[in-house]
């Protein structure tokens, strides 16, 4: 309780601190604030995904202060978001979950005039293209509920302006992840999942807003549902895709469905599964363990994720800044290198490319056959020499992307569909 | 002042309870009746959650497939648990011993429930121990695939988890019984079953109504091990709860709690209808 008590009287008094030094900052006195950021700690919460003790290491070693991190699953995230806001400063999070979670009023608008390289983002972030002639791809895309038209805004602008949700951090593409050894036949299809010859050995994941695309994916594969629009279904089109994996499931198809990261290795490294919705570096971690797993590029395309960094709403002031600071030296080279090394994508390619290899460049984001050992960012060898990335460079991935994570317009009746699937 | 003496002594209990009871409790039953949508909660009075509650199939099923654990763990502690307090009480003779054994009873609970659990999952995987160890010994050709991620895989975890807290207490009601009485029975001409029958088991009813009580009402509220040992396979209204509050949907979530609570609360009181837990006590 004394602990408590004082932590909280500190705290006060920092944000006191840093309002007093915030206005003494705008004069041009930056100086002044840097000697006592070093006590200002940002509490963070996300997914195992990106809350990894390596870049709290680096951000202290960079900027200063204390990054603590609370690791938990996608749901969960935007759970602790809406309800207990002030339990942490930043939240890492979804771009689908965000659509849920910004109208309760819980993260403040990031203003883009004070991010540096915000020319330098991704353009799927800031026109939702990747190209001006690509796809926008359907469901919750992060552009459509990127920005927002000021600070009291409930709902989302839908074009881009000086205020973001979110500030993309990592984003990819998702496809099945196999067995090579133990499918054997190639795998083309997102309908592959649903084939009788892996009765009992494949698995789909359980979190309704990512589980509901892919199964999207393997029925308008199959044939069996035709979508107006994956990521906003009907309330017929989400009853058909319910009723199909039903199916399935009573057929006996599924072996297990898995909610975190861990489970995914697991059933796969343990040969219970050889087919099953992965995420890429689940593959890495499988593969790491010296078992063979693909991270297979299908016809039909990708499914894609991205999440960000949300300020929350009670952060002001010296902490604030130093929330500011965070954004930026995300986008500034090492956090990117850092991710692009695990198979996920950075918001800003050109400084993640500095802080990286050739090989390494050239491996991960250009398709290219890697010329050395691909290290993970741990030092372990990944890949040997001569290996190219599955479904290969970035462009050709992101590029294939045709739908997004989601929240829909049905997602009340959406969920409890998906839960009578689980239950049946 | 002493006649506010009682009050005063009763103050501190009844804050506790009135904090962390029925505080929680009504802010529960008010929610229940909440609406929502993806966003957030709207206070309201609208009858939609339990509406929900009762005229899908899906929550009747889960409801019944969550009695249908409950009914059979509890059979099989009740008799796993009943012979192994009869060894200790009656079996073994030297105290010393008793005690450790007993206490060796416990062991299992020095480790988190989460790990006894995971620790299941490379034993009964397809390639798991057992699997492999059966392979091996060339009892089975191909493995067995019902161990793991499966109904019995629930079951046996809900035995391993709950079957103490059956052995307890019914230890504890045994070494009441005064062993005059046993001997009495024999001199009267009963057999050991007949001994069983009508002197042991109905001495051990509050031991056994206890030990009900807790397996029961711990496998009803479960989601942790029905999740795990179902590889997310099969439901159960905890499990049910659970996925709601993860999806935000809290209205629902206290929808099924109440209902849950209700049900739950009918079954202790049923079972303390047939059983005077106080008796021996």
């Amino acid at each position: 309780m004394h602990e408590t008590k004082t932590a909280l009287t500190r705290r006060g008094a920092l944000a006191l601190a840093g309002a007093a030094l915030g206005s003494g900052a705008i004069t041009g006195f930056p100086t002044i604030w840097a000697q006592n950021i070093k006590d200002v700690t940002l509490r963070q919460i996300g997914t195992g995904v990106s809350g990894l003790n390596p870049i709290a290491e680096q951000v202290k070693k960079d900027l200063g202060f204390t990054l603590q991190l609370t690791v938990t699953d996608t749901d969960a995230v935007a759970q602790r978001a809406a309800t207990q806001a002030r339990s942490f400063d930043i939240a890492d999070i979804e771009y689908f979950s965000i659509k849920k979670v910004y109208p309760t009023g819980a993260v403040q608008p990031i203003d883009t005039t004070r991010i540096k390289l915000i020319d330098k983002l991704v353009p799927i972030f800031t026109t939702g293209k990747l190209t001006p002639d690509s796809q926008m791809g359907q469901g919750t895309s992060p552009f459509s509920v990127g920005f927002v038209d000021s600070r009291d805004a409930k709902s989302f602008a839908g074009k881009r302006t000086e205020l973001m949700t979110l500030l993309p951090t990592i984003y990819n593409a998702d496809t099945l992840g196999i067995r090579p050894d133990l499918v054997g036949r190639p795998i083309s299809h997102w309908k592959d999942l649903m084939d009788p010859a892996f009765k009992g050995r494949a698995s789909i994941l359980n979190i309704p807003g990512i589980g509901i695309m892919d199964a999207a994916m393997v029925a308008e594969s199959a044939g069996v549902v035709k979508y107006g629009d994956k990521g906003n279904m009907t309330r017929e089109e989400i009853d058909k895709t319910i009723a199909f994996l039903i199916e399935a499931k009573r057929a006996g198809q599924f072996r297990a469905f898995w909610k975190t990261f861990d489970e995914s290795v697991n059933l796969m490294a343990s040969g219970e599964v050889v087919i099953q919705s992965m995420w890429s570096p689940a593959v890495a971690a499988v593969r790491s363990r010296g078992i063979p797993c693909t991270y297979q590029p299908l016809a039909e395309g990708y499914r894609a994720w991205g999440s960000g960094l949300g300020v929350m709403r009670h952060v002001s002031g010296l902490q604030l800044d130093a929330a500011y600071e965070y954004l930026n030296w995300y986008l500034s080279g090492w956090a990117g290198a850092f991710l692009n090394r695990q198979g996920y994508y950075s918001a800003v390619l050109e400084t993640a490319k500095q802080n990286m290899s050739e090989n390494e460049w050239g491996y991960w984001m250009e398709g290219k056959p890697a010329t050395a050992p691909i290290l993970s960012p741990d030092g372990r060898e990944m890949e040997k020499a001569g290996a190219v990335r599955d479904g290969g460079a970035f462009a050709e991935r992101m590029g294939r992307v045709v739908c997004w994570n989601s929240v829909m317009d049905q997602d009340r009746y959406m969920v409890q569909k998906w839960n009578e699937f689980i239950a049946a | 002042m002493s006649r506010w003496m009682p009050w005063l002594q009763a103050a501190p209990l009844a804050l506790v309870l009135a904090v962390f009871l029925v505080v929680p409790m009504a802010m529960l039953v008010v929610v229940s009746f909440y609406d929502y949508d993806s966003f957030s909660l709207i206070p309201d009075f609208v009858l939609t959650n339990y509406r929900e509650v009762f005229s899908s199939w899906v929550t009747w099923q889960t409801y019944l497939k969550t009695l249908w654990f409950a009914g059979l763990t509890w059979a099989i502690t009740l008799l796993l648990g009943f012979w192994l307090a009869y060894f200790l009480a009656f079996v073994v003779r030297d105290p010393t011993w008793r005690m450790l054994l007993f206490v060796l009873t416990t062991v299992p609970f020095w480790t988190s429930n989460l790990i006894r659990m995971i620790a299941w999952i490379p034993f009964l995987g397809r390639n798991g121990i057992l699997n492999n160890t059966l392979i091996g010994l060339g009892a089975i050709d191909r493995p067995l695939e019902f161990l793991l991620f499966s109904d019995f895989a629930v079951i046996l975890a809900f035995v391993h988890l709950y079957t103490l807290f059956m052995v307890v207490p019914v230890f504890n009601t045994m070494m009441r019984i005064d062993h005059r009485l046993l001997e009495a029975a024999r001199d009267a001409g009963a057999g050991f079953w007949q001994t069983l029958w009508c002197v042991i088991l109905p001495l051990c009813k509050p031991g056994i109504g206890i030990g009900s009580i807790f397996v029961v009402v711990l496998v009803m509220g479960d989601f942790a091990t029905v999740r795990l040992m179902s590889g997310g396979q099969s439901a159960s209204v905890g499990l049910m709860i659970s996925n709601q509050i993860g999806l935000m949907q809290y209205p629902a979530a206290a929808a099924n709690a109440v209902v849950l609570l209700a049900m739950v609360l009918l079954l202790v009181a049923a079972m303390l209808r047939a059983i005077d837990i106080r008796k021996e006590l």
